[in-house]
């Protein structure tokens, strides 16, 4: 059965919008996982039965596909999304060191997200960026020769409040 | 203020470009411009892939384009200062001609022969370099003749497989179907790789009249492009060039009055590494879990939703206008042995001058690290050089003079793949990257087949022991025995070729893989 939308943050009609603007097209569930996440930053697991009754899937199946991918997620991120590279043309300039930097500032992991909700970190496999590495992308944008300091500057233009930075 | 016989400034945009600042350096151009009433037009192109130059700024003179670079965002002022619109030799960004500048006029230019020099979708320009000449010849041919050009300029697939690209399309063609599709691999996941975002960013029209060619040559009426979820500039110039295509009649319906229809969409990927393996890639678009198919069947007999299906990276796709327009004997006169034509070489990691540099294929791979890439960044010595993305041979210095050629790569073991090459200094501990090679392919892995679902975590376990000198020896062959494995048993190139990196990195480095004097009295003492 399809939840209704009092115990969430989401409007029940519009996911069913965009499973309707989707559903006869061939090979339709990619793109409305990617249409649920454009709008509501994530793919809440309760919306996943109105999905499958549209496409004519099982619940399983459809959560077998979120889970699958590295770019769905099934919880609110925080207000800005980090993603450093961990591939190997930034490992080459140092990326190891900027992973630990980062997490050492904002104090989380990777798949985390800070106390304030401010931050969440994410790894990614090369955004074909190689030609300046090391890279990361914040929000979409993607930043090239970050070391230590550019990094600092970056998170700064982000912060609403001073990061304690050691 | 514009006109248009006013000065024209070229400002890249390019993912590269803009991670350097382009777009803040073009705002910063047009508020000056603006304040100052200079009359400038501003155009911008896509990048030459001379990174280490970027943001590079090009002006149009009668000897041709002239660049400045690197121009970051904090030199403008002075930059528009100087009048640097008017050629202005004596600044020290000038770099003079730009065709002139040693990586670029030393480069062989076939697929690429466009990039950085036009406005992405602006279609005119792509059309006065000749771009449409490809797919206005094939509508005139039949379909064999199509397939008989790509057969005979030797063009092999370009994503890494190097599967010749005429045969596929061959089988496609003789395969009867209701229904065949032409799918463009743009799921370029390796690290040290970015052809395919350039010419998706920078040239567009190339892939979508590549697709289009392929298309009429195998009786496909659709295409799709899958494209990974980082390359989201491609994704809007893509939109925007397909749409300009359709309007001006290369695309769609009755394509320049042919009778003939095929259409292109884009299908986003979600960060999945496996999805760039065809069968993985094909399961995705269909809406699944991107899992690896057994072959056969071949995609090209059964593929998309079962159908005969033409899959291609995009380079391959992208080569495809230019050997129709210039010939198959053009195309073949490049390169060496089986190895026809050329191959975009992208330099990543640790050099000095990095960007794209296309060559026929046939020189050292040191020409590529020395000439080309100028030594390390960091100016210290290259230790080890990865080709071929995630799953490449770690090369030490005795096989740099290997010549870049499918087959000379084979024969020691390594792969040029998709041409990305990346370079590491001495301060590389080869150990950790061999453990890196194993948990990327844990993390990445699809889990269909046990060699590589297991493997790679046991594999990365094991690294883990000889590292802090825990049985190294017995380690080291167990660690040998389960390469063994996943290259003998894998269902895909993820798991099989995974060992390569690690097996090169120990055979090529084992000092890296001794424990300090501390563990290995310790691992002693235990065994």
């Amino acid at each position: 059965m399809v939840s209704t939308n009092n115990s969430n943050h989401w409007d029940v009609n519009q996911i069913e919008n965009i499973v309707r603007d989707w559903q006869d097209k061939p090979g339709a569930l990619l793109p409305i996982l990617h249409a649920v996440q454009d709008a509501l930053g994530y793919i809440p697991p309760t919306c996943l039965p109105i999905i499958a009754e549209g496409l004519n899937l099982s619940r399983a199946e459809v959560h077998g596909v979120v889970s699958f991918y590295h770019y769905f997620r099934s919880a609110p991120s925080g207000k800005h999304i980090i993603q450093i590279c961990r591939a190997e043309s930034c490992q080459a300039l140092g990326s190891r060191a900027l992973e630990a930097h980062a997490k050492h500032c904002l104090n989380i992991d990777y798949h985390q997200t800070t106390m304030d909700g401010e931050f969440t970190l994410e790894p990614v496999y090369c955004l074909g960026n190689c030609a300046c590495s090391p890279a990361i992308r914040i929000n979409g944008d993607t930043h090239g020769h970050v070391d230590q300091n550019k990094f600092d500057d970056l998170l700064s233009l982000l912060s609403t409040h001073v990061v304690e930075v050691q | 203020m514009t006109s248009d016989t006013a000065p024209i400034l070229f400002i890249p945009r390019d993912t590269t470009a803009l991670s350097l600042g382009a777009d803040q350096v073009a705002e910063q151009v047009q508020k000056i411009t603006k304040k100052k009433n200079i009359a400038l037009n501003i155009v911008r192109n896509g990048s030459r892939g001379l990174y280490w130059l970027e943001p590079m700024i090009e002006i149009e003179t009668d000897r041709g384009r002239v660049a400045y670079g690197p121009v970051s965002v904090e030199k403008v002022e002075e930059f528009m200062a100087a009048e640097c619109w008017n050629e202005n030799s004596q600044h020290p960004l000038y770099l003079g001609l730009t065709e002139d500048i040693a990586f670029l006029k030393n480069q062989q230019r076939l697929t690429f022969n466009r990039v950085g020099i036009i406005q992405p979708t602006n279609i005119k320009d792509y059309c006065e370099y000749d771009g449409f000449a490809g797919l206005t010849k094939a509508l005139k041919i039949s379909a064999e003749e199509i397939v008989g050009n790509i057969k005979s300029s030797g063009l092999r697939g370009r994503g890494g497989a190097a599967f010749p690209t005429g045969i596929k399309w061959q089988t496609v063609l003789d395969t009867a179907a209701d229904q065949k599709y032409i799918v463009c691999n743009a799921d370029e996941g390796d690290s040290g790789t970015y052809a395919d975002r350039m010419i998706m960013e920078s040239d567009p029209y190339s892939l979508i009249g590549g697709m289009t060619i392929a298309a009429l040559a195998v009786g496909a009426s659709i295409g799709y492009i899958y494209l990974r979820e980082e390359y989201r500039l491609a994704l809007q110039v893509l939109n925007q060039a397909i749409a300009t295509a359709e309007q001006n009649g290369y695309l769609g319906n009755n394509i320049l009055a042919s009778g003939k229809s095929f259409t292109i969409e884009i299908r986003l990927g979600a960060g999945a590494y496996i999805c760039g393996e065809e069968t993985a890639l094909l399961e995705s678009l269909e809406g699944k879990r991107g899992m690896v198919r057994a072959k056969p069947p071949l995609p090209a007999i059964s593929g998309l939703f079962g159908k005969p299906t033409v899959i291609n990276n995009v380079i391959s796709l992208a080569t495809v206008p230019i050997i129709m327009c210039k010939g198959a004997d053009y195309y073949k006169d490049y390169g060496m042995g089986r190895s026809r034509g050329t191959l975009p070489f992208q330099l990543a990691g640790n050099l000095k001058y990095t960007g794209l540099v296309e060559l026929a294929f046939g020189p050292p791979l040191s020409t590529l690290l020395n000439e080309f890439g100028g030594g390390t960044r960091t100016g210290r010595p290259m230790k080890s050089v990865q080709v071929g993305g995630p799953l490449g041979t770690y090369l030490p210095i005795q096989h740099w003079d290997v010549p870049l050629d499918y087959e000379s790569f084979s024969d020691i073991n390594a792969v040029l793949g998709h041409g990305g090459i990346v370079v590491f200094d001495d301060t590389v501990d080869m150990s950790e990257q061999a453990q890196f090679a194993m948990e990327f392919c844990a993390i990445e892995s699809c889990g269909k087949c046990t060699p590589c679902r297991i493997g790679s975590t046991r594999g990365s376990e094991i690294i883990e022991k000889i590292r802090v000198g825990q049985e190294a020896e017995h380690n080291q062959q167990l660690l040998e025995d389960l390469c063994d494995t996943m290259i003998n048993s894998s269902l895909c190139a993820m798991g099989g070729m995974t060992p390569f990196p690690v097996i090169s990195a120990l055979r090529y480095f084992p000092e890296d893989f001794n424990a300090s004097d501390e563990h290995s009295t310790h691992s002693s003492s235990k065994s």
